[in-house]
């Protein structure tokens, strides 16, 4: 058991302006899970990465079973062993889940890829650590936390000794990470060691036997986890005691600034609808948190407020699709003259829906076109209701349903994206025009269509100064080349240091450590408190729970509860969440 | 006190970034012509070992070996090159790989014959020319404008659409001169020679290079060039151009119109490769065409010219004058009994290891990070190195 399996003796590496490793020695011991725990930019991923092949060392060497080895590259990582979950899943968007699952691995015959080997291979995986997950969707299809278990199965797939969960747990839901910890044991018992990065003490507490901790690039110690406590660890982390709970003023609520009345958003994944005629409000002064498991419409949800989605029409596709589950449950044991009268019906029933809904859509283009009408000849600019087939988005009172993504960010929405990567940044594009990105239009930063630079630039250092955003080469740096924690930041700078009545943040803590997350959770507080409405998408019932003034739960593409956070339970949302209990529907 | 330290530690730091980056790219580039000319040389050294050396030579002297007439040479002969090489380093800023340069490149060639015979009576005098290349950038940018359409509202490949509407220009072009008495000598089976009123003016280079075939046709390609440049790096339609380019979703988020971008951006390289076809055939030397159902090569080149350049339109001028020197080299090693065809064996090895960069310029800072030692001199290698992770 006291073996080492794996040394990294005294690494240092070095980036520009940034010293990302100093003198760190972390010893992983056969089957044991050794947590590695600091705050974002402490180092840990780089350390990972250079264990794993991505970066090389300045100094230091790596030992695996005491002999030295040298690893220049992710394959040699690989053959020694080791095997990695990405913090940033590193799949290949269009291959199917399968062909990700054996890519580098294929088992082939002649050259011919043997499919049929590789899923009765990774089926038995999946059977067998309950990461269940549809081998034939196309990875980009798929949620952020299905795609976690793909990458999770690739390194089973690869029966590798060694692994290195990145921050593993940060897109899981609370059961799921339960599971996921009890595989990780499992694969501990199996005699395979493993290298867990995280912030979350309480997993660590769970699962880990020692947990080595790293602050500002240096090691600050390694303590046997059965021997410590939460309060220490997280000591050890940050350098000073750290607040958990979120102050929160009690607050009136002012007028309502975001309502939505049915709205529906078609799936990408299946033929039904990701986002069923959902109605809610956001009013100002008031934070409103959008629980629920990843991938009960939540991300759909969001795309069609912020507009990067279409609304669709809240048509008999819907009441058709219930229809049918309804005429399957109603088949079940039917003669067959029965049957034939059931399926009459059910076919009469979709013949007048479409109908009704061709006519529907009809007077309401034609009521679209004398409203425009109107507009132009009689200039006449009525505040329209939609048309009905459409659900309706109101903001600060103007109709956004079907605006444009600008119109809407001019109205005063800003977005914190899910994805901050696909969305959020373009990371070939420095700081300073990441940060003007949602205000390179507006006067202060251009003229006659040219980009003022020099406003830019004070702008961008105003907003790194006020936010406490850390770069190598300052405004200049290429986005690309920051940690994941000062990307968020710049983000959160660009969204909230712009003219907004809402703020929709889509899980903006996701994969990051205990300090940016209590900055992120004071900011959102703070925009609150200044009578801004806040939407909130999150899938840690912890955070819901401390930030919320109300909760709506979501599954399968419904609200199925509203909630105050002070009359209801983790428990009670788990079940909400889970699909077992719901609010009777209006 | 500490955020002064911070500040001015970062200015220097983006100095010497900024430095050693620029000098990779240097670097690099010049690697990848000696391993041109190297190829190039074993080429040589098989069809003629004794006059390889001699070969080798009068490549590298390429347009300085026929004295003022060679150096006007490259630069008549890089402009139309210049001018398809803005076209495709244009839509590469934007993500979009314009490789119906060629297909423009005659539209425009097209629309600019058809102004400078078909109303060389009703434009007075002198104003011929503009109007001339206004029609070309407008033939140009019509037949960029068609494939950014497709891509944008039917998202159809714009690689699949520009390489047929090369043959769709090309032959309809062919087609068009062929049926027109006005352009079309039928005993030569080519175009008239233009009216002199259409001819490019030498705008004062004839003073520089006397008796050469040079006219103001390169003084239009650079004044393109820093156009675009400022276009790209000091606009905000730049700035939206190349959101698209690196991260449609994210300028989509931003509220970008992406699909509009697209259009404007085949339209605008369109209309440059337009104007280099115009440049090629109003040059003043009696130019002309013949409708012989052949894809007009410099529409071509200009993607190597584009790559040499890496997109930058300054950088493409640059690359645009080389790769027209080389070719200049080309023409006189013909005295040595080589053919011609050995110089586009070396642009083509050129292009192939500048497409390296990324390797080469990974090994020159390892080397450098050896030599110096130091570890502020590792920029550019963490960079790449980054950008190799995130792929």
């Amino acid at each position: 058991m006291e073996e080492n399996i794996i040394e990294m003796l005294n690494i240092t590496k070095v980036f520009p302006g940034i010293v990302a490793n100093d003198d760190i020695t972390l010893q992983l011991r056969r089957g044991e899970i050794h947590a590695l725990l600091g705050e974002n930019g402490a180092g840990k991923s780089t350390l990972m990465s250079v264990l794993f092949g991505l970066y090389q060392a300045e100094n230091g060497e790596i030992r695996k079973d005491g002999k030295k080895v040298r690893i220049n590259n992710p394959n040699d990582a690989n053959a020694l062993g080791i095997g990695m979950v990405h913090q940033h899943f590193k799949l290949v968007g269009v291959f199917t889940v399968l062909e990700n699952i054996i890519l580098g691995v294929e088992p082939a015959k002649v050259g011919f890829l043997n499919r049929r080997e590789a899923r009765k291979k990774a089926i038995e995986l999946m059977n067998r650590y309950g990461l269940k997950v549809d081998l034939d969707a196309m990875t980009e299809d798929i949620t952020v936390g299905m795609q976690q278990r793909v990458e999770i199965l690739k390194m089973l797939y690869r029966e590798n000794d060694i692994l290195i969960f990145d921050e593993p747990t940060a897109v899981l839901t609370p059961q799921e990470i339960k599971e996921l910890l009890q595989i990780m044991r499992n694969l501990k018992n199996e005699g395979k060691s493993i290298l867990f990065i995280t912030h979350k003490l309480n997993e660590i507490m769970e699962v880990a036997d020692r947990c080595t901790v790293l602050r500002k690039g240096k090691s600050v110690g390694t303590v046997v986890v059965a021997k410590t406590t939460k309060e220490e660890l997280s000591r050890m982390m940050v350098g000073r005691d750290v607040d958990f709970t979120v102050r929160k003023a009690e607050k009136d609520t002012a007028e309502e600034i975001l309502k939505v009345e049915n709205l529906s958003v078609e799936s990408h994944l299946h033929r039904n609808y990701a986002v069923k005629n959902v109605s809610f409000d956001v009013k100002g002064g008031e934070i409103v948190c959008i629980a629920g498991v990843d991938g009960n419409g939540q991300s759909e949800l969001i795309y069609a407020l912020t507009g990067l989605e279409k609304v669709a029409r809240n048509s008999a596709a819907y009441d058709r699709h219930e229809r049918k589950q309804k005429l399957t449950e109603d088949l079940k044991g039917k003669k067959f003259g029965e049957k034939f009268l059931l399926y009459f019906g059910y076919a009469r029933e979709n013949i007048a829906d479409n109908a009704r809904n061709f006519s529907k859509k009809f007077s309401a283009s034609a009521k679209r076109i004398t409203r425009r009408a109107k507009a132009v000849f009689m200039r006449k600019n009525e505040n329209n209701e939609t048309d009905s087939v459409y659900g309706r988005i109101m903001l600060c009172g103007k109709d956004i349903t079907r605006s444009r993504i600008r119109t809407r960010s001019k109205t005063g929405l800003s977005h914190i994206p899910e994805d901050r990567h696909k969305h959020g940044l373009i990371l070939d594009y420095s700081l300073e025009q990441n940060l003007v990105l949602q205000r390179y239009w507006e006067k202060e930063f251009q003229s006659a269509g040219f980009i003022r630079e020099n406003n830019v630039r004070n702008y961008a250092n105003k907003l790194i100064d006020v936010f406490d955003i850390r770069s190598g080469q300052g405004t200049e740096t290429i986005m690309r080349s920051m940690s994941g924690g000062n990307q968020q930041k710049a983000i959160i700078a660009r969204e909230v240091d712009k003219n907004f009545r809402l703020l929709i943040a889509v899980q903006p803590t996701r994969g990051l450590d205990i300090g940016a997350i209590e900055y992120i959770h004071k900011q959102l507080v703070k925009q609150r408190d200044e009578g801004k409405a806040v939407l909130l998408v999150s899938f840690e019932l912890d955070e819901v729970m401390n930030l919320a003034d109300r909760i709506l739960v979501m599954h399968g593409g419904e609200i199925v509860g509203e909630f105050r956070p002070k009359e209801t339970t983790v428990e009670e949302l788990g079940l909400y969440m889970a699909g077992a209990k719901r609010e009777p529907r209006q | 006190m500490k955020n002064r330290n911070l500040k001015f530690f970062n200015k220097d730091n983006f100095k010497t970034m900024f430095k050693s980056k620029g000098m990779n790219n240097f670097y690099s580039a010049l690697i990848a012509i000696a391993c041109g000319l190297l190829v190039g040389l074993i080429v040589m050294l098989f069809i003629n070992p004794l006059q390889a050396f001699a070969g080798l030579g009068n490549v590298i002297a390429g347009g300085f070996s026929g004295g003022t007439e060679g150096i006007a040479n490259v630069f008549y002969y890089a402009t139309p090159i210049i001018m398809t090489g803005l076209s495709v380093g244009f839509a590469f800023r934007t993500g979009l790989f314009n490789i119906g340069a060629t297909g423009q490149y005659t539209m425009g060639m097209y629309f600019a014959l058809y102004a400078a015979f078909m109303w060389q009576n009703v434009i007075p005098g002198k104003l011929l020319w503009v109007v001339c290349v206004l029609m070309g950038l407008i033939g140009g940018a019509l037949w960029g404008i068609i494939p950014g359409l497709f891509k944008a509202y039917l998202n159809v490949n714009e690689v699949i659409t520009s390489i047929m509407f090369n043959y769709i220009g090309m032959y309809l072009v062919d087609m068009l001169i062929k049926n027109n008495g006005a352009m079309f000598t039928a005993t030569q089976q080519r175009t008239k020679i233009p009216p002199i009123n259409s001819n490019i003016p030498k705008m004062g280079l004839n003073y520089i290079f006397p008796n050469t075939n040079i006219n103001g046709g390169i003084i239009i390609a650079i004044i393109a060039a820093i156009i675009l440049w400022v276009i790209l790096n000091k606009t905000t339609f730049g700035y939206e151009l190349k959101a698209c380019g690196f991260n449609k979703e994210a300028a989509k988020y931003a509220g970008m119109n992406a699909r509009q971008k697209i259009v404007v951006s085949m339209m605008i390289a369109g209309s440059m490769a337009g104007l280099g076809g115009t440049l090629m055939i109003l040059a003043g030397n009696s130019n002309i065409y013949e409708p012989i159902n052949q894809l007009a090569a410099n529409g071509f080149t200009g993607i190597p010219v584009a790559l040499l350049g890496m997109s930058n339109p300054l950088a493409i001028v640059l690359a645009g004058l080389f790769v027209s020197h080389l070719q200049r080299g080309g023409f006189y090693i013909q005295l040595l009994n080589f053919s011609p065809e050995i110089i586009d064996i070396i642009i083509g090895v050129i292009i192939y290891f500048s497409a390296f960069a990324l390797i080469v310029k990974n090994l020159l800072a390892k080397l450098t990070a050896k030599n110096k030692g130091k570890p502020k001199k590792q920029k550019s290698k963490k960079l790449s190195a980054q950008t190799a992770g995130e792929q």
